[in-house]
């Protein structure tokens, strides 16, 4: 079933679905991101066992520096509790009257979590 | 939320549709897990982020080498040789088949969506053979 669309990109950013709608851009975006993440590191650790490429250790560079660790772990925070939230209204209909107010208990869960692990991760960057 | 057309009769984008919500439960299951026993096992102050992910994610051996658990051996055993299997399963999967959801959603049905399924189903089966490769070699410490 392909999309159909009448309206550019552009348009389609005007789009005026609130909450929820930029929990599904979220979504997506940082599910692909997860899976970018996890496949570059399965690709490197193959290339490092089966042809003793540097590769591993040029990707973990990235990948432990803090800025990288922020935005892995916004992603798959983002992502599970979204996800949970996803579930629980699918399977309970019923909930999806609350949809908008689900979307902001998701942020009061998130944000602490996230705020919380970023300073520490900040602070120990730099010089913690 | 939903732009698939979710039929309501055993399909295959029905099957995937539960697959996706069960494994999104079974990972919630299995990071828990993998957490609290770490916790448990006395992994506290060297956690960095980066470790906190592989013991949540996939505590193998060579993988969580950076916390203060002295005896990693003792958590080489069938129990966490599951986990591991258990947890690359179906993290692989459902992010194969969520590339899938999303590359679908902008794609004409035809010849093009089959093309696609079989070049993700060997990504899919490369990252498993990468994995369980790691999995059996760490597992032998
Ligand atoms: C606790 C962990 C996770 C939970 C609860 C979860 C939950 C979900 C759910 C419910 C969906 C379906 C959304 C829909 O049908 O509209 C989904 C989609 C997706 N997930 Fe996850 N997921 C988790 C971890 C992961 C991981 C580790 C990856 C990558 C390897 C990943 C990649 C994706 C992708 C690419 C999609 C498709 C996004 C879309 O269709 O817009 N997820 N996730």
């Amino acid at each position: 079933m392909p999309l159909k669309r009448n309206v550019s990109y552009w348009e389609g950013l005007k789009y005026k679905g609130g909450g929820p709608m930029w929990a599904w851009i979220l979504h997506r975006l940082s599910g692909l991101g997860i899976l970018l993440f996890v496949g570059l590191h399965v690709l490197a650790s193959f290339l490092t066992a089966q042809f003793g490429s540097d590769a591993g250790i040029t990707i973990n560079i990235i990948y432990e520096s803090w800025a990288f660790q922020i935005i892995v772990y916004f992603s798959i925070l983002f992502h599970a509790v979204n996800g949970l939230r996803v579930i629980l209204l699918d399977f309970w209909p019923a909930l999806l009257e609350y949809e908008r107010e689900a979307v902001w208990a998701e942020w009061f869960v998130i944000v602490p979590v996230f705020g919380l692990a970023t300073y520490i991760i900040i602070t120990k960057a730099f010089g913690g | 939320m939903q732009a698939r057309r979710i039929p309501k009769i055993l399909s295959f984008e029905s099957i995937m549709w539960l697959f996706m919500r069960i494994s999104g439960l079974a990972m919630y299951v299995f990071a828990l897990t993998g957490l609290t026993i770490a916790l448990i096992m006395g992994a506290r102050t060297q956690m960095d982020m980066g470790t906190l992910l592989r013991w949540t994610f996939f505590p193998i051996g060579t993988h969580v080498t950076s916390s203060d658990i002295l005896v990693l051996e003792q958590w080489i055993n069938p129990f966490w040789t599951i986990m591991q299997y258990l947890t690359i399963v179906f993290a692989t999967m459902h992010g194969t088949n969520g590339l899938r959801m999303v590359l679908e959603d902008y794609m004409d049905a035809g010849w093009g969506v089959h093309v696609l399924r079989g070049l993700l189903l060997i990504i899919w089966l490369f990252m498993l053979l990468v994995a369980f490769n790691l999995i059996q070699t760490t597992g032998a410490v």
